[in-house]
């Protein structure tokens, strides 16, 4: 068997700043197992700009940021494998790996690192009704065929789902010569960022239509056209308002969900609002010495937050290695409630605690003139207005560590929503 | 006075920007975090600008496209043009980020630039 101090499943932005991070706080035996044929993962194929204000301040592509990672990694010679599939992780920390040239193997791990990244929601988890033809793909593999393999998936296209990648696809594929004649979007919110809604969809004369959905999809071979009509408060369509669109593609963007069949596997113990790890102010699971960090412990909008989580991932997981991660119980609950739908990491223990530390979270609503609220037990002590929030958009405090020392006894960390 | 607001594109923040004008006299930017909001608020509502990104055709590489950028912000106006001499350049492999694809695109004095390694095939 193998062995390495840590093992990190995913190479792609989460893995390779968890990588970098645990290397620099000086853990010698590092190895990045990823199932493509490159590093990077899919910021490869978001060639559109917008990333790496807040870690480089400037305005990079997802290929030019997984770049600056990469070349970190191979800088520090951090050792990775390709087109390796992580098969399983146990408990106590083996890895059961495989490839075409090395075969099935395993791995002791001295700390594993979980950065498997999400998947989008598919056609089958979505229920819309009518025919099965070819013509209809979820937005990430549209923009994969796009933009790294060259192929164009259609020339009429109708979007479901008002994601960031519906969103950046609705863009790519009329700059390309498609017609992208609607999106719609279920909630009356867009699930995406306002940037995006703003140059992807205003600046090309793109509809974008709240409170609707795709009701039929006609094709016996390939797409053809589809209907879609307005929904009621309770997303039910209303008869009588329904649209059709001949079309000959239809691209999904309905949500990504983080891909933790290893974690559940191995025993980790999973939050149902983020599908992601229970973790605690270590980013650690409930199983010592196995970390997560990006979008597998939930679903960022921005990948600097994915790359500064994923640092704290690789720095815990190299003191857990070194064994100066005192494994005190976690005593300090943190509740998200009033609109706040749950917070990452969800529990502290406050020995292990760095001076200062992110809770991010997501809200459940749109929110205008609100108020982030952070109660220790039942004292408010931070009350932030935000002019406007949205569930498309992660939020944060940050914690500071004399805040919570000044409160000897603190039990409980409550993150709301108040209108005032 | 004339009232504009705009969402900043700036960055992912997407900050709500009030921008108060008087003819092309731009007399108050609020609501932006940071410089570039200003920056962008003051051209959004004067010459409005925008980064092009596509992919252009690689021979000889052990990809079929790499990934490209206008180095600079182009017109918005010339987004149109900008694509379609985009579409027309081939490269050949290998290519490095921050190579040369098109010089000086539709005359705008912006590079479209590679945003990704490609190796010879």
């Amino acid at each position: 068997m193998l062995n390495y101090d840590i093992v990190i499943v995913g190479g792609g932005p989460a893995g390779l700043a968890a990588a970098v991070a645990a290397r620099d706080a000086g853990i010698d035996k590092i190895l990045i197992l990823e199932r493509d044929k490159e590093l990077g993962g899919i910021l490869n194929q978001c060639i559109h700009n917008g990333f790496g204000l807040h870690t480089f301040k400037e305005e990079l592509t997802g290929p030019e940021y997984a770049y600056r990672f990469i070349e970190k990694v191979l800088e520090a010679k951090i050792e990775y494998r390709l087109n390796t599939m992580v098969m399983d992780i146990s408990a106590d920390r083996v890895v059961t790996a495989m490839s075409r040239e090395d075969g099935m193997y395993q791995i002791q791990a001295g700390a594993v690192i979980l950065a498997m990244g999400c998947r989008e929601r598919p056609r089958g988890a979505l229920n819309i009704p009518g025919f099965r033809p070819a013509g209809i793909f979820s937005a990430g593999t549209a923009q994969r065929l796009v933009n790294i393999e060259g192929y164009m998936p259609g020339r009429e296209v109708v979007i479901l789902g008002s994601g960031d990648i519906g969103l950046i696809m609705a863009r790519r594929m009329t700059l390309e010569g498609a017609k992208v004649k609607v999106v719609a979007e279920l909630m009356p919110y867009s699930g995406g960022l306002k940037r995006n809604i703003v140059q992807c969809l205003d600046d090309f004369g793109i509809p974008l239509k709240l409170s609707h959905t795709v009701v039929d999809i006609e094709g016996k071979d390939h797409l053809t056209a589809v209907t879609i009509a307005a929904v009621d408060e309770k997303s039910k369509p209303i008869p009588g308002t329904e649209e059709r669109y001949t079309c000959d593609t239809l691209l999904l963007s309905c949500g990504l969900i983080p891909e933790n069949e290893l974690s559940r596997n191995a025993g980790v113990e999973m939050s149902p609002i983020t599908s992601g790890p229970i973790v605690n102010e270590s980013l650690e699971t409930n199983i010592p010495g196995v970390f997560a960090c990006g979008n597998v412990l939930h679903v960022h909008d921005l990948v600097d937050y994915v790359s500064e989580e994923a640092a704290r991932a690789g720095e815990n997981a190299a003191k857990y290695v070194k064994g100066q991660l005192s494994d005190a119980k976690s005593d300090i609950e943190i509740t998200a409630t009033d609109g706040a739908r749950y917070t990452v990491p969800s529990t502290i223990n406050i020995d292990r605690m760095d001076d200062k530390l992110t809770l991010r979270f997501r809200v459940g609503a749109v929110y205008k003139d609100s108020f982030v609220s952070v109660y220790f037990d039942d004292e408010r002590v931070m009350h932030n207005k935000k002019r406007i929030m949205a569930p498309g958009e992660m939020e944060q405090v940050i914690l500071l560590k004399n805040k919570l020392t000044e409160k000897p006894g603190l039990k409980k960390i409550t993150v709301k929503i108040e209108s005032e | 006075m004339e009232k504009r607001e705009l969402t900043c594109i700036g960055c992912p923040m997407g900050c709500q920007i009030t921008v108060e004008l008087e003819g092309q006299d731009v007399k108050s930017i609020t609501g932006n975090t940071c410089k570039i909001g200003e920056n962008y608020a003051r051209n959004e509502v004067t010459h409005p600008e925008r980064t092009v990104t596509s992919t252009a055709v690689v021979l000889g590489g052990d990809k079929p496209r790499v990934s490209v950028k206008t180095k600079a912000n182009i017109p918005k106006d010339k987004i149109a043009d900008v694509m379609k001499e985009i579409d027309a350049a081939v490269v050949n492999a290998p290519i490095r980020i921050g190579d040369i694809v098109v010089k000086n695109v539709c005359g705008t004095g912006v590079d479209v630039v590679a945003t990704r390694n490609i190796e010879a095939d």
